[in-house]
Order: C-alpha cells, then sequence, then structure tokens
C-alpha cells in the first residue's frame, strides 16, 4: 500500500499535509480500503475550534460508518465540494482529489509529533 | 474459525476477508458497488458454502417438518424446494430456511444459516419423537450461489441438467463440472435470478470439488465477465429486494406475522406456536417490519431509532445501506402499526439528529 514520505499519519487512519498554519486531512489508503465503496463524508464542525482527537465528521460506506478525528487542534476552514457529487474519490484517489477538509492549525508543530510513513506502515501492519 | 474448501482460492483472488457466523468468509474482491451490478446486470458468484444442510429421512420425515415449520411442505413434490421458518414457543423464530424435497414424504433437505446450525439441530432434534433419521450434513457439503440474469446461460455448458428453463423454486440432482450428486436449484437472495449449486466437499482436500467447480465456472463465464461477488454485496442485493436476513431483521423475538412472513405461516396445519400465531393474527399486529427509503441525506444502520415527527420512538432499524442499484440510502424497521402503510413520513435517528425517510414499497429494486 502507498503511504507517501511527504504526510504525517494518525493511529486512526487519517493523513496531514501542512503548508504554513494550513493543513489538509484525508483518509490513508488503508483506510479507504477497510471502508470499501464510500458513499458520503459529513463534516458540521466548519468554523468550530476543535481539539486534537475530536470527532471532525463521519465517513459513511455502503457496509459501515466511521467517524473522523481531527489529527490536530485548529479550526477546520473547508470541506473538499467535489466529495458531494463523487465520494468515490475517496477510494480512488486518497491522497488527492480525495482529500476531506482544510483546516487551520494551532500549533504547526504539533504536525511534526504525528507518525510519519514507516510509522505509520508499521500500526497497519 | 472454520474455513470453506474455498478460503484459499478467495484469498489468492484477493478477497477482503471476515470473520461470519464463525466462518472466514470473503466480503468482497472487487468492492460491493462492483459486484452487486455485476450480478444485477450480469452475474456473479458467491461462495456461501457456509450455510447448515440437514438431511430428514423416513417415513415420519415429513410429520417432523411439518410440526417444526411454518409453511406447507407437505405441498412439495421431488424436486420442489420452499422457504420457510422454525417458530418457536415464545412468538419468535429460531431461523428461517429452506425446504427441498428431494423423495416425496421420504427424504428431504433443510437449508438453514452458518450462525444457526447448532441451535437448529437441537430445536428439531427435540420434536424427533419418532426416530426421524437427521444426517447434518453441512461440513461436508459446498454451495455457490450463482446469480443474476445472465447466470444460468454461462453455466448451461457444464451440465446436462436444463438450466435455463428451470422453474423458481425447482431442483434437480445430476453432473455438473465434472462433479456427481450435484444439487442445483432455481433460489437465490438476490432477486437477480440464477442458481444455487450444493456439492460434496472434503475440506481438507487441496483439489477439492469446490475449487473445481469454482475454476470450471470462471473458466466458462470469463469471456462474459462472471464475477466472484462477496458477503457485501449479498447483504447489498437482498435487501434491495427487502428480503430478511436472520439475526438483523428477523430473531427469535420477532413473530414471523409482524416480519411480513404470513406468506409462508400456514394455518391449515399444525405447527409450533401455531395458536397464539393465529390469536396475534386475529388480534391484530402491533407492529410491522416496513421497508424506507430515506428523504433526507443519511444512512440508516442496524438498531437506529425510528421515530414520529416530534422524535417519539415508533419503532427500530433492522437493516439499512446505500442500495447500489437506486443510489439512495434504503433501510427495514419494525414500526408500529399505525406508521406501516406505504409513503408514511418516518423519522430515523442517525447520531442525535432525526432524518426524514419514508415508507416504501418491497422490493426496492
Amino acid at each position: 500500500m502507498n503511504y507517501p514520505d511527504n504526510l504525517r499519519y494518525t493511529k486512526d487512519h487519517e493523513w496531514v499535509s501542512l503548508e504554513g498554519n494550513v493543513a489538509t486531512i484525508g483518509i490513508t489508503e488503508f483506510a479507504q480500503g477497510e471502508l470499501g465503496d464510500i458513499v458520503y463524508v459529513e463534516v458540521e464542525t466548519i468554523g468550530k475550534p476543535l481539539a486534537a482527537g475530536e470527532v471532525f465528521g463521519t465517513v459513511e460506506a455502503v457496509k459501515t460508518v466511521s467517524d473522523l478525528f481531527l489529527p490536530v487542534a485548529g479550526t477546520i476552514t473547508e470541506l473538499n465540494d467535489a466529495l458531494g457529487s463523487s465520494p468515490e474519490l475517496v477510494n480512488s484517489d486518497p491522497y488527492g482529489k480525495g482529500w476531506m477538509v482544510k483546516m487551520t492549525v494551532d500549533n504547526p508543530a504539533e504536525v511534526e509529533s504525528l507518525l510519519d510513513a514507516s510509522g505509520y506502515q508499521s500500526v497497519v501492519g | 474459525m472454520k474455513n470453506t474448501a474455498l478460503t484459499r482460492t478467495h484469498i489468492a483472488a484477493g478477497a477482503k476477508m471476515v470473520p461470519f457466523a464463525g466462518y472466514n468468509m470473503p466480503v468482497s474482491y472487487t468492492g460491493i458497488n462492483d459486484e452487486h451490478a455485476a450480478v444485477r446486470k450480469n452475474a456473479g458468484v458467491f461462495d456461501v458454502s457456509h450455510m447448515g444442510e440437514f438431511i430428514l429421512k423416513g417415513e415420519h420425515a415429513l410429520d417432523l417438518i411439518q410440526r417444526v415449520t411454518s409453511n406447507d411442505a407437505a405441498k412439495l413434490k421431488a424436486g420442489q424446494a420452499q422457504y420457510s421458518c422454525l417458530p418457536n414457543n415464545e412468538g419468535g423464530i429460531v431461523d428461517d430456511l429452506l425446504v427441498y424435497c428431494m423423495e416425496e414424504d421420504k427424504v428431504y433437505m433443510l437449508v438453514v444459516n452458518a450462525s444457526n446450525i447448532e441451535k437448529d439441530w437441537d430445536w428439531i432434534s427435540q420434536f424427533n419423537s419418532n426416530n426421524v433419521e437427521m444426517h447434518n450434513i453441512s461440513d461436508k457439503t459446498g454451495l455457490l450461489a450463482v446469480q443474476g440474469p445472465n447466470a444460468t446461460r454461462i453455466l448451461q455448458p457444464l451440465t446436462e441438467i436444463d438450466l435455463m428453463n428451470m422453474p423458481y423454486y425447482t431442483f434437480a440432482k445430476g453432473r455438473f463440472a465434472g462433479v456427481d450428486n450435484v444439487v442445483i436449484s432455481a433460489t437465490g437472495y438476490t432477486g437477480a435470478g440464477g442458481v444455487e449449486i450444493y456439492f460434496p466437499v472434503e475440506t481438507d482436500d487441496e483439489d477439492n470439488n469446490a475449487v473445481k467447480i469454482w475454476n470450471a465456472i470462471f473458466e466458462v463465464g470469463m469471456a462474459d465477465g462472471i464475477k466472484p461477488a462477496g458477503l457485501g454485496a449479498r447483504d447489498t442485493l437482498r435487501l434491495e429486494m427487502g428480503y430478511c436476513l436472520y439475526g438483523n431483521d428477523i430473531d427469535d423475538t420477532t413473530s414471523p406475522l409482524e416480519a411480513g412472513l404470513g406468506w409462508i405461516t400456514k394455518f391449515t396445519k399444525d405447527f409450533t406456536n401455531c395458536t397464539a400465531l393465529q390469536e396475534q393474527k386475529k388480534a391484530g399486529l402491533k407492529r410491522k417490519l416496513v421497508g424506507f427509503e430515506m428523504v433526507d441525506k443519511g444512512i440508516p444502520r442496524h438498531d437506529y431509532e425510528i421515530a414520529d415527527e416530534q422524535g417519539a420512538a415508533i419503532g427500530i432499524v433492522t437493516s439499512g445501506t446505500q442500495s447500489p442499484s437506486l443510489g439512495k440510502a434504503i433501510g427495514m424497521g419494525y414500526v408500529n402499526t399505525a406508521f406501516a402503510s406505504i409513503g408514511t413520513p418516518i423519522f430515523i435517528r442517525v447520531r442525535e439528529k432525526l432524518l426524514q425517510a419514508r415508507v416504501a414499497k418491497l422490493p426496492f429494486a
């Protein structure tokens, strides 16, 4: 499976890409494979300050539903609109067109403390 | 955890495996939506060897079946099958099953849910006061469901049995893909047409009948694009048809009448709890299993609450999914009878929100 080196990861199977204090968040290739066909992504926490580890949304797949956990503290500013009509992008391109939200990060250094690609690889085995 | 004779074949084919009813089973291969579409439009192959099979033999076999099941098995002639259920004494259902008449009044095969094999065996055995010969052949029997509008055409070259003209809920015994003693029945759990194929297996044998039949099916069906399908698609397909899943929609506490199984509950004969069920029918049902489709965006799941517009509980969701064929969320659940007619607005409590839904006609697709 593919876990790009330029991303950071959480044990809850989210990935984070940081530019300045803006982070893009999605779920990993492993996570989309476990969930199967994704039906939609629900995020109703835009503009609300959240702590690291808080539930920021849910992802519904045909077979199951799963919570989404915010990797670091901050405020979500944007949901990927493309997922509204094409939720399957999360399955087909989890690190690209299937990104889920953008957020402003309270403390960009916190991102550095997340798992790197090899650390995450050992989580999923 | 038990394997079927095809577990290694599934893993080699890249299936995602999950534990189900004590078996290591494929939940999907290429994705639920893809497999679902293959079965609806073309043909797909499910390994459902985990299902249980019992043979009941002897002059009192039919009496025993009549005593424990709700449908009228006396109507069956050799080569016919019927859907039925085993009512319990408390108004619920021990299991739902298929009854196959192998030899009229003499030999029957019962096909039961994998999760209930022991429970059903014990349940039926306690009524066996006339020494009906009972054999649990579950571990020695493989089962493939080949489903879809093109299934019988694709499989026809593998057997001399006339698959394409086999009436629904009938079966024949014969040779299939070089394997003898195969039972092929025009049944299934998808509503897409096709057959179910029962065959003898030895699970410890690498080159077993299951692998032989599986390979033959994919060889003959390759040009037509036949696909392996897993339990995930099996569930979305059956739910679109409104078929009950034991453990979800029916269980030890649900009445067959509430579950809409009145059509297999025949009060013309004597069976377990029939007096109480008949009284329930006379008195009127307090709740009913209905199909519904979501109006608001959201997906109903097993055990979610069903409420009225004011938020008062009126029922419970038993099954729910995003319907791959319809592209919308559907479900089944029990509601108070006042809310059971088609078109009635109901509300599903999804993560503390009340989302609107509408009672819908079954089947959905």
